[in-house]
Parts: C-alpha cells; sequence; structure tokens
C-alpha cells in the first residue's frame, strides 16, 4: 500500500522482483499464490472479550474485541453496533510516524468491517439488550506490530479468529452496568469464515500474500472478502487496473486460497 | 435474469437512471463539470498542475493527483456532520485510484493537480457520478490523458442483476437483499476501480462486470458530447 508513506524497496530490488516474477519465482521461495505460514496466538489480553496475535511470516497484528453497551442506531434499533478500527503503529515500522490516521488505516477498518457486517456473521440480533434503548456495540480493534506486507488479510483472519473466542460479558440490568470479567456466553455468531483474500497484480502477474518489498512493488490489488464462494465485499487498490480477465483470473484464485486458508485458521483455534 | 422482476420505478434491468452532464461550470476553476443521475447530482473542479506544496510532498517523478471527496450536509435526509469522515476518506481516494490510470502525470514532476468533487443532491450512487464529472473535469482543465473514465454502480436485486441503483434500490429488503457494486473502467475496458458489499457468486458478479462495460460505453457518450459541447460554446475565444 501506497499512502502517504515513503516506498522505500530500491529500484533494483523492484526490478529483481519483477523478473523473478516473469519465472512464477519468489525471494522466499514460494508459489505465487501461497500464503507463508500463519501463526495465531489465543488471548493476548485478559482483559479483551477476545483477542488474538496473528502472524503472517514476519507481519504480525493484533486482533481485540471489547464489548459496551450504548443506544441502537435509529435504522436497526433490535440490533446490537460493530465498530471497526485499524490503527497502525509506529512501533511496527521505521516508515509510520505519529499523528492522525492516515489512509492506509482506515482503509484496513473499513474493509474488515464490511466483510464482518456484510457477511452478517455475528447475530446482531441476539444483541439487543432492550429495543430502541440499548444493545451491545461490538469493537474489533487492529493494531500493527510488524508490517512485512498484507497487514489486511493478516487483520481479516485476526477479526475472525478473535470474534471465534470472544465472550459476551454479564450485563446488570437494575444498575445498567456491564460486569466485565463475568461472562454470559460466548458471542452468537453464523457458521461461516468470511476471511479477506487480496491478490496483488506486478507485472502479468497475480500473486498472494505479499511481502512489504513485494506490496511496494504491487501495481494494483483487489481484495475480496467471501466464505463458502460468496463475496460478500470487495475493494480494488491502488493506481494498476485490472482487465476483466484478470480479475475473472483473481477471483478463481481467491476461491481456491479460501478453502486452504480457513482450514489453517480454525486448525489454529483450540 | 429473471424477467417477472419488477424494478420500484419502472426501469428495465440494463436501463440507467436519466442522466446529464455539463462541462464548463465554474469559471474560476482551470477545468469542471457536473454530472447528474437521477437526483444524484455531483459537480467536480480541477485546480492545476501547480507546484506541490509542502516540498516534501513533491515527487520529482511525476506529478501527484489529489482528489477530495465532500458531501454537501444538507445533501441527504438526515443532515450529515461538515468536514472529512472516514467514510469520504475513502471515496477521495478511490476516486484518485479510479482516474490516475488514464493521466500522463509523469509531465508534471512536483507538481499537483487538485480535483474537488462536491456532492448537492445524493440519491445513491455518488461515488460514481463524482468520478464521471472529475474525468470531464480533468479533460476539460486540459491534462494530458490516454483514455476517459466512466463509471456505474451495479446491483443485484434479490437475485436480478439491474444497473445503476437508485437510493430505494439500495434499501431493498426482499429475498437476497441488495448488492451494491460500483465500477470505473476506461473506455478501452480496463477497470481502475470496482467495490463490492453485499451478496454474489463470482459467475453472477462477472455478469454484473458485463453490464457496467455496457453502461459505461453510454455515459462515455455522454461525456464526450459534453466535452464538445463546452468547446463549441467558447468559439475559440478565451
Amino acid at each position: 500500500m501506497g499512502g502517504e508513506e515513503i516506498d522505500i524497496t530500491p529500484g533494483v530490488t523492484a526490478e529483481r522482483i519483477k523478473r523473478y516474477l516473469e519465472q512464477e519465482k519468489r525471494f522466499d521461495g514460494r508459489k505465487l499464490e501461497e500464503y507463508r505460514d500463519i501463526l495465531i496466538e489465543e488471548n493476548v489480553s485478559k482483559k479483551a472479550e477476545g483477542s488474538v496475535r496473528v502472524k503472517l511470516g514476519k507481519t504480525e497484528v493484533l486482533v481485540g474485541v471489547k464489548m459496551d453497551t450504548a443506544e441502537p442506531y435509529p435504522d436497526s434499533p433490535d440490533k446490537g453496533n460493530l465498530m471497526v478500527t485499524a490503527e497502525f503503529l509506529p512501533l511496527s515500522s521505521s516508515r509510520i510516524e505519529l499523528g492522525p490516521p492516515k489512509f492506509d488505516s482506515i482503509e484496513v477498518g473499513r474493509i474488515i468491517d464490511r466483510i464482518i457486517r456484510e457477511s452478517k456473521f455475528i447475530d446482531l440480533e441476539k444483541l439487543c439488550i432492550k429495543k430502541g434503548e440499548k444493545v451491545w456495540t461490538v469493537f474489533i480493534d487492529i493494531y500493527t506490530i510488524n508490517d512485512d506486507g498484507n497487514i489486511l488479510d493478516a487483520a481479516g483472519i485476526g477479526a475472525v479468529a478473535a470474534l471465534k473466542i470472544a465472550k459476551v460479558p454479564k450485563y446488570d440490568m437494575e444498575n445498567e452496568k456491564v460486569l466485565y470479567g463475568e461472562y454470559e456466553g460466548k458471542l452468537p455468531l453464523k457458521k461461516m469464515n468470511p476471511l479477506t483474500i487480496t491478490v496483488h497484480k506486478i507485472g502479468n502477474r497475480l500473486i498472494l500474500d505479499p511481502t512489504r518489498e513485494e506490496e511496494d512493488v504491487s501495481e494494483a490489488r483487489i481484495s475480496v472478502g467471501s466464505s463458502d464462494g460468496i463475496i460478500h465485499s470487495l475493494q480494488k487498490g491502488d493506481f494498476g487496473s485490472f482487465s476483466v480477465e484478470e480479475i475473472e483470473k483473481a477471483f478463481n484464485i481467491v476461491e481456491k486460497a479460501w478453502k486452504e486458508l480457513f482450514k489453517k485458521v480454525e486448525a489454529q483455534l483450540k | 435474469m429473471t424477467t417477472n422482476f419488477k424494478r420500484p420505478d419502472g426501469r428495465k434491468v440494463d436501463e440507467l437512471r436519466e442522466f446529464g452532464a455539463k462541462v464548463g461550470i465554474i469559471p474560476n476553476a482551470d477545468g469542471s463539470a457536473m454530472y447528474k443521475s437521477g437526483e444524484t447530482i455531483a459537480i467536480a473542479a480541477v485546480y492545476g498542475p501547480k507546484k506541490m506544496h509542502p516540498q516534501h510532498s513533491q515527487d520529482p517523478e511525476k506529478g501527484t493527483l489529489r482528489c477530495t471527496y465532500n458531501m454537501n450536509s444538507f445533501s441527504v435526509s438526515e443532515r450529515i456532520r461538515p468536514g472529512p469522515s472516514r467514510r469520504s476518506t475513502e471515496i477521495s481516494k478511490i476516486t484518485e485510484w479510479a482516474l490516475e490510470p488514464v493521466l500522463m502525470l509523469d509531465k508534471f514532476p512536483n507538481m499537483v493537480v487538485d480535483v474537488y468533487i462536491n456532492i448537492i443532491q445524493a440519491d445513491a450512487g455518488t461515488r460514481c457520478a463524482g468520478i464521471n464529472a472529475a474525468a470531464m473535469a480533468l479533460a476539460h482543465a486540459g491534462i494530458p490523458m490516454r483514455d476517459m473514465v466512466s463509471s456505474v454502480s451495479v446491483g443485484k436485486l434479490d437475485k436480478t442483476i439491474v444497473v445503476d441503483l437508485s437510493k430505494e434500490e439500495e434499501d431493498y429488503e426482499e429475498g437476497e437483499g441488495p448488492t451494491d457494486i460500483p465500477i470505473s473502467m476506461t473506455h478501452s475496458g480496463n477497470i481502475t476501480h470496482f467495490q463490492l458489499d453485499g451478496k454474489i457468486e463470482p459467475k453472477q458478479l462477472m455478469e454484473a462486470v458485463e453490464l457496467a462495460k455496457k453502461s459505461c460505453e453510454k455515459i462515455y457518450e455522454v461525456q464526450k458530447q459534453a466535452l464538445k459541447d463546452s468547446i463549441d460554446l467558447n468559439g475559440g475565444e478565451d
């Protein structure tokens, strides 16, 4: 992702990445459509209702789910609220500076929000406490710890994993207070795996899970949020363009990759 | 496609709302245009190329395209708070990505081209209307372009693919509900902007892409005509 950050992958490296890809080769020996090793660690914060650390090769993000009560939105008086934010921490890369949120982090928050919301993964209707007055808000907060490319897909994996292990706190109706640390039960979810998979275009090659250097060279990307062969969200990013044929090919890559990725995610959750 | 499906406003599935364009609407700007589709009205103004400030933001290899999408607080039923939001920040960036592939910005190192998009009245499809207006405004400003960009929102209502959703259709609740798919394309058929919210199978999504392509052809003709008209009006004086 470009944004306001300075791309520091030198031109010679960029050229070499492109030449390698023409021969379907990558620096780390992976196939074009192969993800790096995925590692999910649960409960990184005891204070969260659900939290995970996701490592995608050297890329690392923390995702936490917090819950609180709030007034429902006027157009959904009997449904819980969902809010997703992402923060690119300066500690995760020399390129990130302190300051108000840059576009990259806003985009990650919005894309993850859309796949979770549109797939109806969380049963928000079960998160109503009193219609029109009080509902649960589910906050999904994403923090980057080490940026070696593809923060977006790592964040998507983290969101699904953190939600799957999240519990709903007890609520004291009389005193209108959330009893944090005591739990009512699991967060109501549908049986699905709404993951976001991003296909990058470099030259005439389409690849998955780019490292930082590969991401710098990427001309365009398409992030597809899907579960069980149904697409729920999609966003094309960056300044390049895709032909209709490339888009079709990207969908096939996503469909195949999803089948492997969700198994890996499920296998890691106890 | 199901043939017994009826759109709320009686349009055919591949029928755009009544749409129109006008080029040269803001005298102060280097280029400007209006695009409207149904009740949605977008205006765009281009200022530049001009020197990029601050200096450290300058790109010595090529000029920078900077788009700002903004909705007037009174463009929707429930007033929206003026100023940038997460949504508008994203649409601004999406607009840059949609337009930059056709611009020859390498001719303007260290410069910036500012595109300001304002939504005056909103009835769905505002980002597409904004992109259509901005593409014309860039051409009007004389920024060298390889191609034109046209944008349209296709969608799936329950199981039927339709083009140019209205707000009423965006809120469609029956069956599988609405899937909104805004797409922008160059006239030569390259996809420069593609988003989706909802529920759809890849095969039907390709159908939607084809419908977008056909619809963008129609929009392109109107954009082209509006640009020609603006030249005739000035009659060569300036």
